[in-house]
């Protein structure tokens, strides 16, 4: 990573810390994931971190449902899962926080792209962005890690301040991604 | 707390088939204040919405499967608060995990009422997997939940209902349901249902 003159500070954080960092000042506490690979160092961090009421769902819908119940009674939380996982979502999306104006923010680790060895995975990952533009729903791509505390910040303060659940995607650019050893 | 007796366990086979808008109307009856309410989708938020609006009851319009997941959410935000999800036997099954969520996190001010009229009422009454043997009960014990009771008639319902609002949850109640529709229908307005319920709950003016 070449060092940033705008930001010096975080030229050599990681990622997921300053993820982290960005959730807390927003006032993020509840993190609720499906787990993934790619997510595992960022899931660390929050399940270190006492500010964060953190664990698993089941399932990425069941997540969604939580985080839109903790948003609605002043708990602000975010839902972190896999490329596949987004692609159980559309009805739920469409049908609860979207419609009843919920901020709910979701984290997707990208799969499926830039090195992909399951045919699954490769396939599933292209219905991801057609989704959330047809379900008008906010998204940004982190593939830099000079910019990622700037999208994540801005992204949080547009969901919060106009009510719209948004969609942070990780390419593999910025976090390597998954491939075959 | 009743207990089923010994020779003949309360279950789905012998509880008395109550009436979901009747329960449903005991249940807000039995809330001391301003406990949270979470109705599933179709007929059980109707009936909840025809029992008496209440600013701290959300009715949840398409996402099948999740106000109890709704419910724990806002359990968690809110401990002190009391809080109540509303549930088909069909949503439920569709969402069945959250059982086990629950019972991982064990949050004492979450109680889950599942409905269980055997069927998909409201699509035609095509039966569910409840109506071959599927015990919702049973299934919420193995999920790891350990206060999970069936409602052997009404006064049962009530004395469940109010043994879990003390604080000391989560628990589970099922009540088996005829398989009449909801008496009326929710205004399908979302934002103005959120307003209204984070208006209940505090969170906006």
């Amino acid at each position: 990573m070449t060092a940033m003159a705008a930001q010096p500070e975080g030229a050599d954080r990681t990622w997921n810390r300053i993820i982290c960092d960005v959730l807390k000042r927003h006032e993020v506490r509840l993190a609720t994931y499906v787990p993934d690979n790619v997510l595992t160092p960022l899931i660390r961090d929050i399940n270190d971190d006492n500010w964060f009421t953190s664990f698993s769902a089941t399932r990425e819908e069941e997540a969604v449902g939580i985080v839109s119940g903790s948003v609605m009674a002043g708990m602000r939380g975010i839902v972190l899962m896999q490329t596949s996982g987004f692609a159980t979502l559309a009805n739920v999306l469409a049908s609860l926080p979207m419609v009843f104006q919920i901020p709910v923010v979701l984290m997707v680790s990208e799969r499926g792209t830039l090195g992909e060895f399951n045919l699954g995975q490769a396939a599933v990952a292209r219905t991801m962005r057609p989704v959330l533009d047809s379900l008008g729903m906010e998204h940004h791509t982190l593939s830099r890690l000079d910019e990622v505390e700037f999208i994540v910040d801005r992204t949080l303060r547009q969901a919060y301040a106009t009510r719209a659940p948004a969609c942070l995607i990780l390419s593999p650019l910025l976090t390597g991604g998954k491939v075959l050893k | 707390m009743t207990t089923a007796s010994q020779e003949r366990p309360i279950g789905p086979g012998n509880a008395q088939v109550m009436n979901r808008f009747e329960i449903t109307k005991r249940l807000v009856a039995k809330l001391p204040g301003e406990e949270a309410v979470i109705g599933g989708i179709g007929n059980t938020n109707f009936d909840l919405w025809c029992a008496g609006q209440r600013p701290q009851n959300f009715y949840m319009l398409g996402s099948m499967g999740l106000a109890v997941p709704i419910a724990l959410g806002v359990a968690l935000a809110q401990p002190q608060r009391h809080v109540v999800a509303l549930e088909g036997d069909g949503s439920l099954l569709m969402q069945l995990g959250c059982l086990a969520t629950i019972a991982m996190l064990k949050p004492k001010n979450l109680t889950i009422v599942v409905m269980d009229n055997q069927s998909y009422q409201i699509t035609g009454t095509q039966p569910t997997a409840t109506a071959f043997g599927a015990d919702l009960v049973t299934i919420a014990r193995g999920c790891g939940l350990t206060q999970c009771e069936w409602a052997a008639d009404e006064d049962m319902f009530d004395a469940l209902i109010e043994r879990s609002l003390s604080g000391d949850g989560p628990c589970f109640i099922a009540a088996r349901i005829d398989t009449k529709p909801g008496v009326g229908h929710t205004d399908r307005d979302p934002p103005r249902i959120t307003d209204r319920f984070m208006q209940g709950l505090g969170t906006k003016q």
